[in-house]
């Protein structure tokens, strides 16, 4: 016998994978063109965007930045392109983007009178509410970013006394009055609590600042005004508008909802009879009424109802009825997490020995919240996006001005290139938004 | 104010009701402003430049109330409104006068407790079609789709109209004039129908104007002018003389550019006593005697009013049509000053 073997007896190197399983071309053959429906799909799914793109690329780049009329916009597009379809007139932006981010807002509001004069030269312009901006990115970094170093809270706690005064101005003595109700009605909390009880410290802490803030605080700001005068312009209200505003009132009403919803939607689930019943009373109302409607009550029901000669801010008031609905759509968020945590985790807080609030910080609040932060920022978004329904009011938001600036001879029948604009600006807010709630989702998945 | 936005807030449940009764004139007065309600932006007729500046017809009344009153046209607070506030904003004390293209209507008058100050503009509500569909008169256009912003009353002119010439048409429903120019220029619709005024300016916006017509028929009767609230009649005199006063000036000649050698007096005694040089029309008004000749030179008389903002020479091109003065077959007419 030979050792003739039909068996191969050393290995054979191994081969590269063919070409078209590898690389791009295995890629796309994996991904885009696996079978023949995948590939109708694909051939389908190119020829729409190829389609969207063609209008779409050449209406952004193709455009006019330099021109101060619709008109000549169109003399241009004309001039280069043969054509006025399908090329837009960035124009308009050029031209009003200032009063798209900051309204009516006085870039230099140095001089106790807004129209005297400018300050060119001494601040850059619209330095307060950059300022406002920038001090507010500062402080909710650190309530963002648990890394961050803790000393950045002071900014945060300061904050919402200093963003008043530097977007409206006036004595500063006025938010520090403000603040100091906070100081008050904790002394009082400490002062009542050993004298007469944690409940009576409780409602002593709520009225001693109310009453501060409706009577001594304007007068004791008024005499320290006096003494060491600090203060800076006034501007009004009438003259905040554009982004400014929806970010104003997106920012206050997103602030100040989570803490409110919080706290209603504990109070719903609260064993206290009327508690409860306010809180649900509150809750089922503001949800079951538009917001627009809430707008309307604000703009127009309370001018009647309020004495005559009173200057309640409209602005103000847009921020107190925007907040309340949207703290009562936290309520709801909220109490959805809240219902989601299993039984057990309230009783170990109750058997580690820990009382109410102890155990609402400690064990079930970080839980809940957890669980709700993808209903917490859906509705921030659409609270956030829901302050364009100001424009209905009269206020100037970018909406508002869209129609206020098409009603400029100069740029009346103008029309996507204002709705771009204003679409990238929310869209940068609204994105940012919902990226943090994702990263904070990941961050915050510790258990199973 | 003094205090700020928050003490405003905090303070505000305690004010007392029934602060200051006291006249309109006398709390812009003290103000050194007044409050003038416009619209949220109309070509022509309201709306802000890129300084935050407000220009038009409209705001030129406003201007010149101000100057009659204070003195001074830059001293006006203009509060925008939508067509849903204005009313509120007026009656509740918001605004001292509403100047807002405002239709003069009886139930307006009457129930709504305002008092208009006169017309500072006629307008009725027309047709525009493209000029391709070859039509030439509204009775024509049985069966069209017709463009029509709810809520108005030129949805029931327009329903009125195709009824009593016993024709059809199909309603587009549409929010705003810009959604409408949209919607027009994009064939959704054959007609587009509203105020005459807001046809012209629409249609100076298109590529191709020529391309559109506006049809002869004006269906309704839209005086448009300024109001303010039922029961104070010295403001109301006050605001009413001073849109007179406008069109007397152009009447008698008198122009922001001659105004400055009449004042120094004249041969004609009604543009004397007009200007302040003779009698005492300002102080019965309970203004200064130059109260007239400052309204004037706010921004011109009527006439200088409407070719700087809606007259031949605008983008927006309105004949004087109707709002020429009567002397020219107009409807601009004004009680003598006497």
């Amino acid at each position: 016998m030979s050792d003739t073997s039909f068996v191969r007896t050393e290995m054979l190197p191994e081969k590269d994978p063919p070409a078209t399983s590898v690389g791009a071309i295995g890629w796309a053959r994996a991904n885009l063109f696996d079978g023949w429906f995948n590939s109708v799909l694909t051939i389908l799914s190119l020829a729409f965007i190829w389609y969207v793109l063609a209008g779409v690329i050449p209406w952004v780049f193709q455009s006019v930045w330099n021109a101060t009329s619709l008109t000549e916009c169109r003399e241009i597009m004309s001039e280069t392109w043969g054509s006025t379809h399908g090329h837009a007139c960035w124009g308009v932006i050029n031209d009003r983007w200032l009063q798209l981010l900051y309204g009516f807002y006085p870039p230099y509001p140095v001089t106790p009178d807004v129209n005297a004069g400018d300050g060119t030269g001494m601040l850059p312009a619209y330095f307060r509410p950059n300022l406002a901006f920038v001090l507010l990115l500062v402080a909710i970094s650190p309530v963002l970013f648990t890394n961050l170093p803790r000393k950045l809270l002071i900014v945060s706690a300061a904050y919402p006394f200093l963003m008043p005064w530097l977007m409206w101005g006036g004595s500063i003595w006025g938010p520090v009055m403000v603040a100091a109700g906070f100081g008050i009605g904790f002394l009082a909390y400490r002062i009542v609590n050993p004298l007469a009880g944690s409940l009576t410290a409780i409602i002593a802490a709520i009225f001693v600042p109310i009453i501060w803030w409706l009577t001594l605080a304007g007068p004791v700001a008024g005499v320290l005004e006096g003494i060491v005068s600090i203060s800076i312009p006034e501007v009004e209200s009438r003259r905040f508008g554009g982004f400014m505003l929806s970010i104003l009132i997106g920012v206050v009403a997103i602030g100040c909802s989570l803490p409110i919803g919080i706290f209603l939607a504990l109070g719903r689930q609260s064993d206290l009879l009327i508690v409860k019943s306010l809180c649900v009373g509150f809750i089922e109302f503001i949800r079951g009424v538009p917001l627009i409607t809430l707008l309307f009550v604000a703009s127009v029901l309370l001018n009647i109802f309020l004495p005559p000669g009173t200057e309640f801010d409209i602005i103000l008031r847009v921020l107190i009825m925007v907040t309340l609905f949207a703290a009562a759509y936290m309520a709801e968020v909220i109490r959805g997490g809240l219902a989601a945590l299993p039984k057990g985790q309230y009783e170990g807080a109750d058997s580690l020995g820990l009382n109410y609030w102890q155990a609402q910080r400690l064990i079930i609040m970080p839980q809940a919240l957890k669980i709700s932060i993808p209903g917490i920022v859906s509705t921030f978004i659409g609270v956030f996006k829901d302050t364009t329904l100001v424009s209905i009011i009269g206020l100037l938001d970018p909406l508002g001005l869209s129609n206020a600036i098409r009603a400029d001879a100069a740029w009346n029948g103008i029309y996507w290139e204002l709705f771009a604009f204003i679409a990238v600006l929310f869209f940068v807010f609204c994105f940012s938004m919902s990226r943090y709630s994702m990263y904070l989702e990941r961050k915050l998945h510790t258990g199973h | 104010m003094k205090k700020t936005v928050i003490f405003g807030a905090l303070t505000v449940a305690g004010l007392a009701a029934g602060a200051a009764a006291a006249g309109t004139l006398d709390d812009v007065k003290a103000r050194g402003k007044l409050n003038c309600g416009v619209t949220t932006g109309l070509v022509g007729f309201a709306a802000p430049d890129a300084n935050g500046n407000w220009d038009g017809f409209d705001v030129g009344v406003c201007r010149a109330v101000a100057a009659a009153v204070l003195g001074d046209p830059t001293a006006v607070e203009f509060v925008p409104t939508t067509g849903k506030t204005r009313f509120t904003a007026l009656a509740s004390g918001e605004i001292d006068m509403l100047a807002r293209n405002t239709t003069w209507t009886f139930s307006r008058d009457v129930d709504l407790k305002f008092e208009f100050v006169g017309v500072n503009y006629y307008d009725g509500q027309g047709f525009m079609v493209p000029a391709e569909l070859g039509v030439s008169s509204a009775k024509e256009l049985d069966g069209a789709t017709v463009c029509i912003q709810t809520g108005t009353t030129t949805e029931l002119n327009l329903a009125d109209f195709f009824r009593a010439n016993n024709i059809s048409y199909e309603p587009v429903p549409i929010e705003t004039n810009a959604e409408a120019q949209q919607q027009y220029l994009a064939g959704a619709c054959d007609v587009y129908t509203t105020d005459a005024s807001g046809l012209a300016a629409t249609r100076a916006t298109f590529e191709n104007p020529s391309a559109h017509v506006l049809l002869p028929e004006i269906i309704s009767k839209e005086p448009l002018g300024p109001l303010v609230r039922h029961g104070d009649n010295n403001w109301g005199d006050v605001v009413r003389w001073t849109l007179n006063a406008l069109i007397s000036a152009e009447e008698l000649g008198v122009t922001s550019a001659n105004i400055g050698e009449m004042a120094s007096g004249t041969n004609n005694p009604e543009i004397n006593r007009l200007l302040g040089t003779e009698g005492t029309l300002g102080e019965m008004l309970g203004l200064s005697a130059d109260w007239a000749k400052n309204a004037i030179m706010a921004g011109g008389n009527y006439g200088e009013l409407f070719e700087k903002n809606i007259g031949e020479n605008t983008p927006i091109g309105l004949a004087r049509g109707l709002n020429a003065q009567w002397t020219d077959g107009g409807l601009i007419y004004s009680p003598p000053f006497r």
